[in-house]
């Protein structure tokens, strides 16, 4: 061995160390994936915690029930509600949990908005989903409980904690996206909400299939519990709903439970299904994959019938605040923008159910 | 030892086995060198070297396995 | 717990740390804990076996070293007044009591295991014909432990060494976790000479341990798991894959095995450098042998040698192996007369080494067909050496190539029965090789149809001329990481570097895997 000074030896090892550092977090950036072309729904729970103002007074948290169902920008416009959506993809409800949990770490709303689809899973059904809803999420004791909370058996901590081991073997899949997203991203949401102009309407809406059972599961109903709960500690509403998706099923079942705990907590409970009249949802215009989804013209019509229920619920309106004024003026060119650029899309021409 | 460099030779004519010293760890003398000698031994010097014989260090040279064979005859 | 888990680096690094903190003294009883904590994660249902081996070799052991020390001391006191009639009379006494106790506790642990790996071929079976079946669940590294728990029985009893008193030193012996899976199957001698001796933390010992471990992860993740769905997909079907597809099915296990094989002992060896113990090593670059003899001599050594100390020389050295080959020299000539006697012990040798291996025929015969090709070869020595002292190329380069590709070849085909769910099916899948010619359609598009796609194949590609290449200069200039040392810092972690890189980015881990045991866990 040659012969080398001390004071050399441990500067050798620490540049090693560096420079391995610095190999493992690039490669790490590289391989995980990006969410800015075809799958985007993964950058949603990032994209939150790069608004400025954080001062939201409606938060909505769920699965894509709520955000492909509910305009923030309308109800600023119509009602001079600021609200946020903290959804994701198949967002299970320990998720929703952990979620709000995570943003009350940042500002408390007036009310929180609940969409309750997703108690009819009492485990998390995909890795997949669980890496879109979670990984967005800033480091803090919410992240780490929401990753126990939804890990499959073949998934580790580890791998969230560096998602390098998770996304490895991506390296023979890297597109352009991935080496241009490196370092940054690309708003995808208007304040949660993704936004979708085009129709399909629904037709053949397949029955839904018997279950076996139809009882919520326990986990389910625990984080049910706990939202509830978390929202009676900090003074928030709580408000549940169900979005007026036409399937999956939503079974008369469910529907008696949900309906029976709204009623054992005196929690308001608002089922899209059935007041079809009055929010006049028109299956024909207003989704855009056959009654999964809302479109923006279904969206916008949501957010104009539950603009006043959050009135009513105590919300402010609070148009007049120069910041947010300054904030949703810029939101709604954003918004605007993105409306002209899917009319070049899909070649149509959007006029706002509203107008 | 006449006798037992003798029956060493039929089996490896081309060995110097007066004076090679690591016939086993060198690969000169295989398992069935080893099982071939044990019974050419047992024919010419009327003694049986059982398993418990069968070392490296017993079988490394002609030297030592003849010492092996002059221990095993007293016994 | 595979080896190549989280749970079992987050195990080791635990381990490691607590190993160098407490006292020098009190590191092999940590080691013992661990062991026995290790073996019941991998299954609490296993560990009754693992202690009834202990158990009963342990006690069987001391009895046994016991009265062969009251022997010795008898035998010294009483030198004189003895003829030698006497001594040998008192001896051969002696011996036949010990020798009950010996076969007793032989016979109790043949037995446990015979009846585990019977039971695996049995399930098998009923649950193919739909029927339900008391199945046992084989208990991870039982032939391995029982093996090395024999060797030392018959160590004490043949008094190559003493026995051991403190049965915990002894449990460890049987149980030191990094080999109980799947071997070393070490020796008393050989291990205690450094397992329970105190290990102050050395910075080479531990670099070299950790270094022997990642290229370990490397031969396992890089390779073995890459290229295990092709086997897998080859022979979960071989009526379908035949010809072309049968023979890569062959070469890639045999790539595999060595890979996953050697890769698990790099491990094993690694982990135990890494705490100071000296295990013995269990290959010897078996690939480059020229000969199927010599290949016994470089592949799994430690089984081989177990098997021939064992079993090959007791047998072949017994009085009535002696008298039989006196007989058969008389009646088969000098030269096939004197070989007979051997052959029949070897043919002993590989039927117990394929029934190791799994109670299965196709096992017994893959044993027998080595047995077949080594005693073949053989008895054909002397036509070789008559071709060779003719044609005078048998010292050249290109000649030792063709004997090495030769023997690879012979391997590979032999491997075939590890794999293949039956004899015939064997015999099937070797002779379709012959008489299929899918060729064309296996290089046009079939290769990738395999579970394996083409980023896979150049991953494998690079992966085995890596191994390749290493493999080539230990040949030459011995361990590759005793020359780093010698090397500027820069450039020797630069290698480490790069080759942890390989296994993280190149490695087959985590989800869309699955994480395959280790094929010789099992055995």
């Amino acid at each position: 061995m040659k012969k080398q000074g001390k004071g050399k030896r441990i500067a050798a090892v620490i540049i090693t160390l560096l420079v391995a550092a610095g190999v493992l977090f690039f490669l790490e950036r590289l391989l995980v994936p990006k969410y800015v072309d075809d799958v985007v729904e993964g950058a949603f729970v990032a994209e939150y915690y790069k608004e400025e103002n954080k001062d939201f007074d409606v938060i909505f948290i769920g699965d894509c029930e709520v955000y492909e169902n509910f305009s923030p920008v309308v109800l600023w416009n119509e009602y001079g509600i600021n609200s946020y959506i903290r959804g994701s993809a198949e967002q299970y409800i320990w998720q929703s949990y952990y979620l709000l949990e995570d943003t009350l770490r940042y500002h408390k709303p007036q009310v929180v908005v609940f969409n309750i689809q997703s108690l009819q899973f009492n485990e998390s059904q995909s890795e997949a989903y669980n890496r879109m809803s979670i990984e967005g999420m800033r480091w803090s004791a919410s992240k780490v409980g929401a990753i126990k909370a939804s890990m499959t058996e073949d998934e580790h901590f580890i791998e969230y904690v560096f998602p390098l081991l998770r996304y490895h073997s991506r390296w023979n899949e890297l597109t352009k996206a991935d080496f241009e997203y490196m370092f940054h991203s690309k708003q995808v949401t208007h304040n949660g909400y993704f936004m979708r102009i085009d129709a399909r309407p629904a037709e053949d809406v397949p029955p839904g299939r018997p279950l076996a059972d139809y009882s919520f599961g326990d986990k389910a109903m625990m984080y049910l519990d706990k939202i509830r709960l978390l929202c009676e500690k900090n003074d928030i509403k709580l408000l549940l709903i169900k979005a007026p998706s036409l399937y999956p099923e939503w079974y008369e079942e469910y529907e008696m439970q949900v309906e029976d705990y709204a009623e054992t907590y005196d929690l308001p409970y608002i089922n899209f299904l059935e007041i079809q009249d009055q929010t006049g949802i028109d299956y024909t215009t207003d989704t855009y994959d056959g009654g999964l989804h809302m479109n923006l013209s279904g969206a916008e019509k949501l957010a104009d019938y539950i603009g006043p229920v959050l009135l009513d619920m105590g919300v402010s309106d609070r148009r007049g605040d120069p910041e947010l004024d300054a904030i949703w003026e810029e939101n709604n060119a954003d918004y605007e923008a993105e409306i002209k650029e899917q009319e070049a899309l899909y070649g149509l021409n959007y006029t706002s159910p509203l107008n | 030892m006449e006798e037992l460099l003798e029956i060493l030779e039929g089996l490896h004519p081309d060995v110097d086995f007066e004076h090679e010293t690591a016939l086993i760890e060198g690969g000169v003398l295989d398992s069935f060198d080893i099982v071939t000698l044990i019974s050419e031994i047992s024919e010419t010097f009327d003694v049986t070297i059982s398993a418990e014989y069968i070392l490296p260090e017993n079988f490394n040279s002609a030297q030592a396995l003849y010492a092996l064979i002059q221990k095993l005859e007293e016994e | 717990m595979l080896f190549t888990s989280y749970g079992f680096i987050l195990f080791i690094a635990v381990l490691g740390v607590l190993y160098y903190v407490i006292p020098g003294k009190a590191q092999w009883i940590l080691l013992l804990a661990a062991s026995y904590l290790f073996y019941a994660i991998a299954g609490p249902v296993f560990v009754p076996y693992l202690l009834a081996v202990t158990l009963i070799v342990y006690f069987a052991a001391r009895i046994i070293g016991r009265k062969l020390n009251e022997q010795n001391a008898y035998l010294k006191e009483h030198k004189e007044e003895l003829s030698k009639e006497a001594r040998k009379e008192y001896k051969a006494a002696e011996k036949k009591k010990r020798m009950t106790f010996q076969i007793i506790a032989v016979v109790l642990c043949v037995l446990i295991l015979a009846v585990v790996k019977l039971s695996a071929v049995l399930s098998a079976v009923w649950q193919a014909k739909q029927l339900s079946f008391l199945s046992i669940a084989m208990p991870l590294g039982i032939s391995f432990y029982t093996l090395q728990a024999l060797s030392y029985l018959f160590d004490v009893s043949r008094g190559t060494i003493e026995a051991e008193k403190n049965i915990f030193k002894f449990a460890l012996f049987v149980s030191f976790f990094p080999q109980l899976v799947q071997g070393p199957i070490s020796r008393y001698k050989d291990l205690s000479a450094t397992l329970y001796t105190p290990h102050p933390f050395n910075k080479q010992a531990v670099a070299f341990g950790l270094q022997r471990i990642l290229w370990g992860f490397f031969k396992k993740l890089v390779i073995a798991d890459r290229i295990l769905p092709a086997v897998q997909t080859i022979y979960s079907d071989l009526n379908s894959y035949t010809g072309a597809y049968a023979f890569f099915g062959m070469l890639f296990y045999t790539i595999q095995l060595y890979a996953d094989f050697t890769g698990g002992i790099d491990i094993t060896i690694g982990i135990a450098e890494m705490l100071g113990i000296k295990v013995q090593e269990n290959f010897n670059l078996p690939y480059f042998s020229t000969s199927l003899k010599v290949y016994w001599r470089r592949w799994h050594i430690s089984m081989c040698s177990w098997f021939r100390d064992y079993v090959f020389y007791p047998l072949s050295s017994s009085k009535g192996m002696q008298k039989f080959t006196k007989f058969s020299k008389n009646h088969f000539g000098k030269r096939f007369g004197k070989r007979l006697p051997v052959y029949i012990s070897s043919f002993v040798v590989w039927l117990l080494t394929g029934l190791w291996h799994g109670a299965g025929a196709t096992f017994v015969v893959w044993g027998l067909f080595n047995w077949f090709v080594l005693m073949a070869s053989e008895e054909l020595e002397p036509l070789y050496e008559r071709f060779h002292k003719r044609f005078a190329f048998s010292e050249k380069l290109p000649y030792r190539i063709f004997q090495i590709l030769r023997t690879f070849g012979l391997i590979c085909a032999l491997n075939l029965f590890d794999v293949c769910k039956s004899v015939g099916e064997t015999f099937r899948a070797f002779g379709s090789i012959f008489t299929f010619s899918n060729w064309k359609q296996a290089f046009s598009g079939g290769l990738l149809n395999l579970g394996i796609g083409l980023s896979d194949y150049l991953v494998l590609t690079a992966g085995v001329v890596i191994l390749f290449l290493v493999s080539l200069y230990k040949n030459k200039k011995g361990d590759p990481r005793i020359s780093l040392t010698e090397r500027i810092r820069p450039e020797k972690y630069a290698v480490w570097l790069i080759l942890f890189l390989i296994v993280l980015i190149f490695g087959t881990y985590g989800i869309g895997y699955d994480s395959s045991q280790f094929i010789y866990n099992q055995f």
